[in-house]
């Protein structure tokens, strides 16, 4: 593959029709959506901060409940996805049909591994007590994860209609809209979850 | 919907490393034997540092037109805004 257009081609341009932000309506309303759920999850935090520091005693030192480093080689799953993503995107760009598929379905596979995951880590606390109405910890933990998990699985669940539509043909070097808009929601998960981490269980 | 063909791809798997190293920085700050306000500035700083990583890069916005970028960053002031609001009841 030839590449030798500049930085600012990268991107799908709009059609004439379409001129608003410069780009094309599905990607327009994505961003729009996106922009919304960084309010949502912004209430979310902003409630945690008020419940933490007008109760700091409700809150365990970091590792002493959650378990750490199976969230962290989870954290580094959704990272991973991020880069599959990315990549079929890149390869729906170039017409690559077959990488395209490959990217996307490893998409889907570790996604997928990242809500396994977040149950199996569920189940286990809650097996040791540890539940929803455990307290302020575990309602605000159980909300927020949880909230974050949901995305995902709706995520993962909006990437196997888009790989479905892959291997049947849709999308080429002329139109990859579904992989580019997919991707960006995708992307705000991973992005959230860096937030989240960090946030929930390493402060 | 026309555009040009095989685009010039950012370095990904860069990103990709970056945001895996980034990450097990943060794994080890966070039990080191520091001031507590210290380790949650430091984390805090981390996580929006791998944060821009996905939204430039990921997320493409380093490549977008200003007008897409104006828009992607237009809730971050009021979300800042809440943050700090919530923050200064219990800092002052």
């Amino acid at each position: 593959m030839t590449h030798a257009v500049t930085e600012g081609s990268v991107m799908l341009p709009a059609a004439e029709a379409e001129q608003g932000a410069g780009v094309y309506n599905e990607k327009l309303g994505m961003w729009i959506f996106l922009l919304s759920e960084v309010m949502f999850f912004t209430a979310l935090i902003g409630s945690y901060i008020i419940l933490r520091f007008s109760n700091p005693a409700a809150w365990p030192a970091p590792g002493a409940v959650l378990n750490i480093p199976v969230t962290a080689v989870n954290t580094f799953l959704l990272i991973c996805s991020s880069v599959t993503m990315v990549k079929a995107f890149a390869n729906a760009q170039d017409g690559d049909q077959r990488m395209l598929r490959i990217w996307l379905v490893l998409t889907v596979l570790i996604g997928a591994s990242f809500v396994g995951i977040q149950a199996f880590e569920y189940n286990q606390l809650i097996g040791h007590g540890f539940l929803p109405s455990s307290g302020l910890y575990g309602s605000t933990f159980y909300t927020m994860t949880g909230f974050h998990g949901f995305h995902v699985t709706m995520g993962v669940l909006c990437m196997i209609y888009v790989t479905a539509k892959a291997f049947r043909g849709r999308y080429t070097p002329d139109d990859y809209r579904g992989v580019e808009v997919i991707g960006l929601y995708w992307h705000f998960v991973d992005l959230v979850w860096i937030i989240l981490f960090t946030i929930v269980y390493l402060i | 919907m026309a555009q040009a063909a095989h685009a010039k791809h950012p370095n990904y798997v860069g990103v990709f490393i970056g945001l895996a190293v980034l990450t097990g920085v943060e794994l080890m700050v966070a039990f080191l034997p520091w001031s507590k306000t210290t380790i949650i500035l430091l984390l805090i700083l981390l996580a929006v540092w791998k944060a821009l990583m996905v939204a430039l890069y990921f997320m493409h916005l380093r490549f977008e037109s200003n007008r897409l970028r104006i828009l992607a960053v237009a809730p971050l002031p009021l979300a800042a805004i809440m943050v700090v609001a919530v923050l200064t009841e219990y800092v002052w």
